[in-house]
């Protein structure tokens, strides 16, 4: 009983060391509200990634974001992970024209892109990025999901909360406002706008809709393993229960003769 | 003198190498039939847990190094590649990332249990000190390590901590440049701080040893902090301890797989998923979250050098606490005082982890001031004086006769291990 309690006490100071950074605010949203939560196929342990809603987010990413966004820790051959069979990945990549080496004089050479390629990114370099941005740099969307704040959440809340600024706001030349955004001034302008894109497979495209596929893309593709990683995770925690439930019984057994 | 030993093992194979080299004769005194208190609760479980956890930090660590790139310009890409193209290259990392973390929640246990039973007074001061030198090491081994991912945080976290160096006046610039290797964070800082995470771990182990074999000539402190006087007082380390340890190994374990399987980012920063850029600083600075109690101390003082003084003063303060605690009862169960006060100590700590983790503005520069004023009166003169003062309830006589109620009771055969000193 005194070890159970113990042991009790030693769990509460490992909780609440814990708590500490959990209490900390959510400081990349200073001066902006919370992003509301959603409900995406990926919260909770037994989350997998809505295949469907992550493909019509390549779409979404392909044919508005990519026009600015790189996704540079991305392979065309990645693509399998949202259930592309390896005839539609071939077919995705050849669309697009990406550097091939050199030819035999010597001179850089483009080509279709195979799986084996990176996505192709929209600017050469950060200068030509600002350059045609008016001076903002289009983050890198491999890893958005991760790099923010409120995750999924807060890139929803991004993608949905451009309006009008409030009267008497100053706003700089250039910038849009949006309601979630620290500071309230973003420099992209709203990305999607209704019937932006058309989905093959018939579901409205109006903004929530293609926010919320967009975002599951990004977060897969900030997550790849994700799916994996949870589905283990169950199996080696019903191990190791089962595990900690066989070394007490046989502690148990062997310390019955000293107590 | 030289000569063989003698060896009571029936194998031969095993006979013959023991009589050269007793391994095994050693390893069966030290961990077999080991005199060991018979009242150790689960907290004891900590050092075994840390032990493993060094291990697994090591393999791990082992496997990250042969696909990560030391180099500013790959080391961002090398770590994600890991994550991406490695064959469970994400579930070795994620295991490494949140072995770290896991490494401080069982060593700061490890530690307040040392404190709330007096494992460190008379005779095993020299024991303690040698694990105040373990959790140095460990701090330090766990910052260059956050430092390799080459994110904005890994940047500008080593950015903020070397810097903190260059208080000390004349010798403190002379110490940064040298930390860098340059005058900024910047490539031969991650390549220096690469060589450094790989070499420490190794040292931490000779130091661990050190600190095992000392462990090894005091024997055990136990929750009744009264010295074992009888051979009924103790277990043979083997089976008993060993399958004690198993049970608190397996528990970790699973606190461990939630981690790494269902929350592997929960105790990390989002600014590390973006790549170091020495042109942008992030909003907030904030260390991983086993150093925000130290990092609240050094912000609660105006002065930067008395705060570097302070937030060092809060580790190296613990390496004479078995001078400044003038009491001579060990554990807390039979010091009423103590026993409330060092909770109001963990308090502070806690508070000042809080307070690190949220601005230095307001309400929170007022509570890390007093959580700092209270660590330190805690230990410099609260337990000086508390020795002195505060009256301790009657010591039992022996280990054997609080656990069973009578003196020495009937004990199975071969439950109690011989006394010989090691």
């Amino acid at each position: 009983m005194r070890a159970l309690r113990s042991l009790l006490t030693a769990g509460a100071l490992a909780a609440t060391l814990l708590a500490a950074p959990a209490v900390t605010p959510a400081t990349a949203a200073e001066g902006a509200p919370e992003p509301p939560e959603q409900s995406w196929s990926f919260n909770g342990i037994f989350g997998s990634y809505d295949l469907a809603a992550a493909q019509r987010g390549l779409q979404v990413y392909a044919e508005v974001c990519s026009n600015c966004h790189s996704l540079n820790l991305l392979h065309y051959r990645d693509l399998a992970g949202i259930g592309l069979t390896p005839e539609q990945v071939k077919a995705f990549a050849s669309q697009f024209t990406v550097p091939q080496g050199l030819d035999d004089q010597g001179n850089p050479k483009d080509g279709p892109a195979t799986p084996a390629d990176k996505f192709r990114a929209p600017f050469p370099n950060e200068k030509a990025a600002r350059a045609a941005n008016n001076g903002a740099l289009p983050p890198d969307l491999s890893l958005i999901v991760n790099a923010r704040e409120g995750h999924a959440n807060y890139i929803y809340a991004i993608l949905n909360g451009y309006a009008d600024p409030p009267a008497g706001f100053k706003m700089q030349d250039g910038m849009n406002y949006n309601k979630y955004f620290p500071g309230h001034q973003i420099a992209m302008p709203q990305p999607l706008h209704d019937g932006q894109v058309t989905y093959t497979d018939g579901t409205p495209t109006n903004i929530a809709q293609m926010a919320h596929d967009v975002v599951t893309f990004l977060d897969w593709a900030a997550n790849p393993e994700m799916v994996e990683r949870k589905q283990m995770g169950i199996r080696v925690v019903l191990f190791l229960v089962f595990m900690t439930g066989l070394t007490y019984a046989v502690k148990r057994k062997i310390w019955s003769n000293v107590h | 003198m030289a000569g063989l030993t003698k060896s009571d093992f029936k194998n031969p194979v095993v006979n013959w190498i023991d009589t050269r080299l007793p391994v095994f004769t050693m390893l069966q005194k030290e961990y077999g039939v080991f005199p060991t208190p018979r009242n150790f609760n689960y907290l004891w479980n900590f050092g075994a847990l840390a032990m493993v956890n060094l291990v697994i930090m090591i393999a791990t660590g082992i496997f990250l190094a042969m696909n990560y790139q030391p180099n500013t310009l790959l080391a961002f890409d090398s770590v994600q590649r890991i994550m991406r193209d490695v064959n469970f290259g994400w579930l070795i990392r994620y295991v490494h990332q949140n072995g770290a973390s896991m490494f401080f929640i069982v060593t700061y246990i490890h530690i307040f249990r040392g404190m709330y039973y007096g494992s460190y007074k008379a005779p095993r001061e020299l024991l303690w000190m040698l694990g105040v030198v373990i959790l140095l090491i460990m701090m330090a081994t766990a910052f260059m390590g956050y430092v390799l991912p080459w994110g904005q945080m890994s940047y500008w976290g080593a950015t903020v901590i070397t810097n903190l160096f260059s208080a000390f006046p004349w010798i403190g610039p002379k110490i940064v440049t040298l930390l860098w290797g340059g005058f900024a964070v910047d490539q031969p800082t991650l390549n220096r701080f690469f060589s450094l995470h790989y070499l420490l771990p190794f040292v931490l182990v000779g130091v661990i040893f050190l600190h095992i074999a000392a462990l090894h000539i005091t024997g055990s402190n136990n929750p009744l902090g009264i010295d074992v006087k009888t051979p009924q007082d103790t277990l043979p380390f083997h089976p008993y301890y060993t399958i004690k340890d198993s049970v608190g190994i397996c528990v970790y374990l699973i606190v461990f797989a939630i981690f790494v399987f269902f929350f592997p980012n929960m105790l990390g920063d989002p600014n590390n998923f973006i790549p170091a850029n020495p042109l942008q600083t992030p909003a907030d600075i904030v260390p991983e979250w086993y150093f925000l109690p130290y990092y609240a101390i050094l912000r609660s003082v105006p002065n930067k050098l008395l705060g570097v003084c302070l937030m060092f003063a809060s580790i190296l303060v613990l390496l004479v606490l078995p001078w400044l605690d003038t009491s001579r009862v060990r554990s807390a169960r039979f010091r009423p005082i103590y026993r409330q006060l060092i909770w109001l100590w963990v308090l502070a700590v806690v508070t000042l982890g809080v307070c690190g983790a949220n601005k230095p503005e307001g309400i929170w520069v007022v509570l890390s001031r007093v959580a700092t004023l209270y660590y330190f009166l805690h230990f410099l003169v609260i337990l000086p004086l508390l020795g002195k003062i505060e009256r301790p309830l009657p010591l039992p006589e022996s280990i054997s006769r609080a656990v069973t109620g009578k003196g020495g009771g009937p004990l199975p055969t071969g439950a109690a291990a011989t006394m010989e000193k090691p």
